[in-house]
């Protein structure tokens, strides 16, 4: 069946919209990491040069560690996002219990209210259990704003998970934690890379909670690009661009075909 | 071969304020068939699943050859439960499902591959190895679900409804294939159904359970020739009932006086008789009735009767009711051997 033209004309302007929207910003950045000074009213640098990636590949900029640093939070992050997020979207998603509502409201509140009021009252806690200025202290805060994601995408997917499936192991012969590793696992586990890549990216473009709880101690990428642009370096400010937008375009090709729809097989597993 | 015995079980559904099991007591002999049997909601598939270990009782006890198994996890028990719905992993190949409760027990993979194909061969599905669940029909699924089930050589099979997702002739042939295994293998098998033709067909002994309380336990034919009452003859087809009194030998109610089978409990009661066991012509126990209406029903005709004010059906074959049309008077017997008298 083909769709008809006005609708096929519509979708093609909306695709072309959305890519110009999302791709066009970058371009500049791009041409700026190579340009030896780009001057209005020239379209394009009259000069092109490495020197900006050269600069910010070296060590004096300390790119590479923050790179390093901010992957090691934005990963550890995640993990524990994982560790806590399965099992409580098993308890919201398949459970009854008092106050479920309440909890639910709970844990979407740090989408709600502001990061930075949250910060705020977290920083005296923080100051007095000795978090402040730490990579530990990063790593938790960054918890506040990826953890709803992950809670709310386990309790979509448990929500739709049949548990008898696991009974069924159980009196097969399957222990609690053979059930876990061969029949609860692979069917949450597309849920599992989608929480994952979400609290990923949430903690590697997390800017004040960093500030606030890591105090300038803890220079992650976004800390540093803004220092850059703010003083007014556009080829580095581009070239470190680059190095961090990076990450979530690799990691949106490689997770794709998890975002879209359902794995065939698992959809025998949903909850009828 | 394991002896199961359930004693005095009781769980209520916490907040629903209904016991679901009460007070439940049975014993299946090992290596017997017994058909657990109620209309949904009953409770029996609850009680399977108290004794899989996957709900804990209010109260009782589960005993496999005398020794308690409530303290036992799900997976030590070996009480393997085949659910009505299949529930085989999606994500697995057939061969890998029914495997998977040796490869749980950590059995080294030529062993388990051997005994699959075996296992697969037994259920007539010997190439479907390599497939997708998602793949086979449904009378085949649930033939893997079963051999899945069997592989791990059960001390109690328990089985939830395994038919009752199949077309008729599959139905036929399920049931044929569980009733053949079952008496190869020799296992305690529990079968739960609501269709009392299936109980009957399959089952070495009934258990009939009404409202989370068992009602009947015995060989099948009691439950139509000596129901405990008159709910559990209705549940099997029962539709003739006569209050009255028994005295001696002779029953006294608005029929003319009957003879009964000796041993039969003294004082009030009522008579039931099954619709086929009444008989044409005189004999013992000779009534005139009255025809009120015929319905036929492809192997048998049934007639709706009157003896005097009181109704009875009546089962015949075909042949011997032409010319019997509403509004002819006719001579019946009921002979006693037929008669039983609950309470």
């Amino acid at each position: 069946m083909t769709a008809p033209l006005w609708f096929r004309v519509l979708r093609g302007l909306a695709t072309a919209s959305l890519i110009i929207w999302l791709i066009l910003p970058l371009i500049p950045l791009v041409i700026w990491s190579f340009a030896k000074g780009w001057r209005f009213p020239s379209l394009l640098p009259q000069e092109w040069t490495l020197r900006a990636w050269e600069i910010a590949f070296s060590d004096r900029t300390g790119v590479l560690e923050s790179l390093w640093v901010t992957g090691a939070i934005a990963m550890l992050a995640t993990a524990l996002a994982v560790l806590i997020g399965v099992p409580a979207g098993r308890a919201l998603g398949q459970l009854q219990f008092r106050g479920k509502s309440a909890v639910q409201a709970l844990i979407l509140a740090p989408l709600i209210v502001p990061g930075i009021a949250v910060a705020l009252g977290l920083h005296a806690v923080f100051l007095q259990l000795g978090l402040t200025n730490t990579f530990a202290g990063v790593v938790l805060v960054h918890l506040i704003p990826t953890l709803p994601y992950m809670i709310i995408i386990m309790t979509g997917i448990f929500a739709n998970h049949d548990p008898s499936f696991e009974a069924q192991a159980r009196t097969l012969g399957a222990t609690p934690w053979q059930t876990f590793r061969y029949i609860t696992l692979p069917a949450i586990l597309p849920g599992i890379i989608v929480g994952g890549l979400f609290c990923f990216l949430v903690s590697w473009s997390q800017y004040i909670l960093t500030l606030l709880i890591g105090g300038g101690r803890v220079q992650t990428l976004p800390l540093l690009l803004f220092s850059f642009a703010t003083s007014g370096r556009n080829d580095l400010t581009g070239a470190i661009s680059i190095i961090y937008i990076l990450p979530g375009i690799l990691i949106l090709i490689l997770t794709a075909r998890h975002l879209t729809g359902t794995h065939p097989a698992l959809a025998a597993m949903v909850r009828r | 071969m394991t002896d199961l015995t359930v004693q005095n079980l009781t769980l209520h559904y916490p907040g629903a304020g209904i016991a679901t099991v009460e007070d439940l007591s049975l014993n299946i002999p090992r290596g017997s068939l017994t058909a657990l049997l109620g209309p949904s909601g009953c409770g029996k598939t609850t009680t399977m699943k108290i004794i899989a270990g996957l709900l804990r009782p209010d109260a009782g006890d589960v005993r496999f050859d005398g020794q308690s198994i409530l303290q036992t996890p799900p997976e030590r028990r070996g009480a393997v439960m085949v659910f009505q719905n299949h529930l085989l992993f999606p994500t697995l190949t057939v061969a890998e499902n029914v495997g998977f409760g040796l490869k749980m027990r950590g059995l080294p993979r030529p062993e388990i591959a051997a005994r699959v194909a075996d296992m697969l061969a037994l259920v007539q599905l010997p190439d479907m190895g390599p497939r997708r669940p998602a793949a086979l029909s449904g009378g085949q699924q649930q033939r893997v679900a079963l051999a899945r089930a069997l592989i791990v050589q059960p001390r109690v099979l328990l089985l939830d409804e395994p038919l009752s997702n199949l077309d008729a002739h599959l139905r036929a042939e399920m049931r044929d294939l569980i009733r053949s295994l079952q008496q190869r293998l020799k296992i305690t098998t529990l079968f739960v159904t609501h269709d009392q033709e299936e109980a009957v067909a399959l089952a070495d002994q009934v258990a009939l359970m009404l409202d989370g309380r068992l009602r009947q336990h015995g060989p099948p034919q009691d439950f139509y020739q000596r129901p405990a009452d008159s709910t559990v003859a209705r549940f099997f087809g029962g539709v003739n009932f006569v209050p009255g009194r028994v005295a001696g030998q002779m029953f006294t109610s608005d029929l003319p006086p009957l003879h009964l089978p000796h041993d039969m409990p003294q004082g009030p009661g009522t008579l039931t008789i099954r619709p086929e066991s009444i008989r044409l012509g005189p004999g013992d126990n000779t009534l005139q009735a009255h025809v009120t209406d015929r319905i036929f029903r492809g192997t048998q005709t049934r007639l709706h009767l009157s003896v005097g004010s009181i109704p009875l059906l009546a089962d015949l074959p075909p042949d011997q009711t032409t010319g019997i049309t509403p509004g002819t008077d006719l001579t019946i017997h009921l002979p006693p051997a037929a008669l039983w008298i609950m309470p």
